[in-house]
């Protein structure tokens, strides 16, 4: 399935500056994967080691959170569009 | 290979920020920087290098979503990345960054804050020590996630209302 990811502005600059790619794919998992295979670079910022999707990011399919889905396992269609959206969080050492 | 980071910001809106903190005080405060980057401009300018590689030149101040802990701790919801965002396209802006304040303790970024941040933002934070404003400063995380690397903040007189 054709389906086009939208890059969040701090992680533009690891993807050649660009603001979506298209990828195919046939869940939202893919489609991130598909997106770290063109821009390797993003992998660190959007997964953990373990390869899981870090905490504070966020994924849409259209306008849904996928955590409200299937999360990474939610199918996708042509046309459908995936954003990445950060959440923001942080603090004093205690 | 290191890079100068700079942050260019108003007196004024530098004192904007410092009043939040002193608001919310001894509670974190947290707010977006909307402003320009040269590297991202909407406008594609071509860039005129007098002019700032990054300037802050509005801010959105949000709630602190850590109710749960929220004199050392603060978190912007994605809900509130989006409105942040939709506020800085109606100006013609981005976000460039966030700035929160740490009371009680310096203006350094912690760990839990290395560990939450995203790279190309500008973080700005500012220490309120007994409800009173004192050190600002900005940071901007490395491309490898191993430290910050401290901006410099360039702070300009007031500017010229358009």
């Amino acid at each position: 399935m054709a389906v086009k990811v939208i890059i969040p502005t701090p992680l533009r600059t690891y993807a050649g500056k660009r603001d979506s790619t298209d990828v195919n794919a046939s869940t939202v998992g893919d489609a991130l994967g598909g997106l770290t295979s063109q821009f390797a670079d993003l992998r660190k910022h959007l997964f953990t080691d373990d390869g899981k999707l870090r905490a504070f990011v966020n994924v849409y399919l259209n306008d849904e959170d996928i955590r409200y889905l299937a999360k990474e396992n939610t199918p996708t269609k042509d046309g459908d569009t995936i954003s990445i959206v950060p959440s923001i969080a942080g603090g004093c050492n205690h | 290979m290191s890079e100068a980071f700079e942050l260019t910001i108003s007196a004024e809106l530098a004192v904007k920020i410092r009043a939040h903190g002193v608001e919310t005080y001894p509670h974190e405060c947290c707010g977006a920087l909307l402003g320009r980057d040269a590297g991202f401009s909407y406008h594609h300018e071509s860039r005129d290098r007098r002019q700032p590689a990054r300037e802050v030149l509005a801010l959105f101040p949000l709630v602190n979503r850590r109710d749960d802990s929220p004199r050392n701790r603060f978190s912007v919801t994605a809900e509130d990345v989006l409105a942040a965002d939709k506020n800085a396209q109606q100006q013609g802006l981005e976000v460039i960054g966030w700035y929160h304040s740490h009371p009680d303790h310096p203006a350094r970024p912690s760990q839990y804050d290395q560990d939450h941040a995203w790279p190309w933002y500008s973080y700005v934070i500012v220490s309120v020590h007994g409800g009173t404003p004192e050190d600002m400063t900005s940071w901007r995380l490395k491309d490898d996630r191993s430290e910050y690397v401290e901006e410099k903040i360039g702070t300009l007189r007031a500017q010229a209302a358009k």
